[in-house]
């Protein structure tokens, strides 16, 4: 029998290593696995590199990992929010690395990873401070920049609703990067609101199979939007 | 001579988005133009984020933290609204799929290169967002910034001294003492606000303008 389900949060992400690259979902805090991330700050893996989209919000997450100095490298496109003290605090000391990524070739080169493409072309970033030193060709009269795949140890990625199998149904734009990080990583671990039984997922709103997901791990969080709903 | 507010501004921008448009309006200023496209247009929002059909803002004790735009505020969405990943998202500005994308800027220049992701200094920490994938991606992309910097100088410039987000990008600027059209020709002025003859916005810009 097929389970991926894992028992605890804890259990989800026990194997994480020193100096893995770990992708984080999430755009803001919607699709953030903050559970899964709370697992890692207190799993203690250090020198990680983390690939997401920011690189932290005030104290929780991953502004945490950067907080204990457990990050040597960030690659993101857009760092700087008004509560990422803590990453602005070690880069203005040289204390993390970043490699700053539009958002488009970030979301390219993880679903490039996930899809076995060795490399691509892409206008994003021609002629700017983000190619230097890039390859570059031009076809068909257009310039492009040659952009490699990103991928990563472990992708940590929250999703609405989960099967044993590793079905994941998201939820409005918590949906951001989990299905292109559960592509590209060797292990994949989605903190679900809900473990459901197979078949009770509508298979037509299935945005990532179960190939993509190696545990699926439930979170017992009080659901505000729930709440919200049931009022409404 | 009275410059056009930000909200006149937003109300010009919005008048030249047509009908059946697909459009993503970038974070800061461009955000207002959402609130002035024309009620009888059907105009559909897109969000980089993930999410076709935008609404307005929700009402307060509405909230949903899993319903947010780019600037990562709360919103809602309209019935025909569609959810997508990331890939997905860039795809629809990179493949050429999105009509308009409102942007802000520190520069633009003559020939249409943009500036608006990073002010170059040194101590700054530098995030880009969606910007470069927008300002090539879509297949319009207009311009939305006051004319002048605090200090009086264009913003409308021969070649911009900020890094750049595209180059050549830009089709349209709106200013608010102006429309201005990136022509292969140079730029052209379309419109001034009430009482600005074209020589004192030449005197103002310091760019080659044509009428």
């Amino acid at each position: 029998m097929i389970d991926k389900r894992v028992a605890s949060i804890d259990a989800a992400v026990a194997d994480v290593a020193d100096g893995m690259t770990i992708m984080i979902g999430g755009f803001g805090t919607a699709g953030m696995p903050m559970e899964l991330l709370d697992g890692l700050i207190r799993q203690g893996a250090r020198d990680l590199t983390i690939v997401s989209n920011n690189a932290g919000n005030a104290e929780t997450g991953i502004a945490l990992l950067l907080k204990e100095r457990r990050v040597r490298k960030v690659i993101c496109s857009f760092p700087r929010q008004t509560d990422s003290w803590h990453f602005d605090k070690l880069y203005k000391e040289k204390a993390v690395e970043l490699e700053l990524v539009p958002q488009g070739n970030l979301a390219e080169r993880i679903r490039a990873a996930g899809s076995g493409i060795g490399a691509f072309f892409t206008p994003t970033g021609y002629g700017t401070l983000l190619a230097e030193g890039k390859e570059t060709r031009e076809i068909d009269g257009r310039h492009y920049v040659l952009e490699y795949p990103i991928r990563a140890d472990f992708a940590l990625i929250k999703a609405e609703r989960g099967d044993r199998w590793g079905n994941l149904v998201y939820r409005k734009t918590a949906r951001n990067f989990g299905p292109i990080m559960a592509s590209a990583a060797r292990c994949t671990v989605a903190q679900v609101q809900h473990i459901v039984a197979l078949g009770e997922l509508d298979p037509e709103a299935v945005a990532t199979p179960g190939i993509f997901v190696h545990r699926v791990v439930a979170v017992d969080v009080p659901d505000a939007r729930a709440a919200a709903q049931a009022e409404a | 001579m009275k410059k056009f507010s930000r909200e006149e501004m937003a109300a010009r921008v919005a008048r030249d988005i047509p009908e059946g448009a697909y459009v993503n309006l970038g974070i800061g200023l461009p955000t207002l133009v959402a609130n002035h496209l024309p009620k009888g247009r059907e105009i559909i929002l897109h969000t980089e984020n993930g999410l076709l059909g935008m609404g307005p803002a929700p009402e307060k004790g509405h909230e949903d933290p899993d319903l947010i735009n780019a600037g990562k505020q709360p919103v809602t969405m309209l019935p025909g609204a569609s959810f997508f990943h990331h890939a997905d998202s860039f795809a629809m500005m990179r493949g050429g799929h999105l009509d308009f994308c409102v942007l802000g800027a520190f520069q633009v220049s003559a020939t249409g290169d943009l500036a608006n992701w990073h002010t170059g200094a040194p101590d700054a920490i530098p995030a880009v967002g969606g910007a470069m994938d927008l300002a090539i991606g879509a297949k319009q992309v207009y311009v939305m910034m006051e004319h002048l910097t605090k200090s009086g100088e264009s913003k409308v410039v021969a070649k911009c001294t900020y890094p750049l987000t595209g180059v050549g990008c830009v089709n349209r600027i709106f200013t608010d003492l102006a429309v201005i059209d990136v022509t292969p020709k140079g730029l052209k002025v379309l419109e001034m606000i009430e009482g600005l003859a074209l020589d004192e916005l030449q005197r103002l810009t310091g760019v080659t303008l044509h009428g």
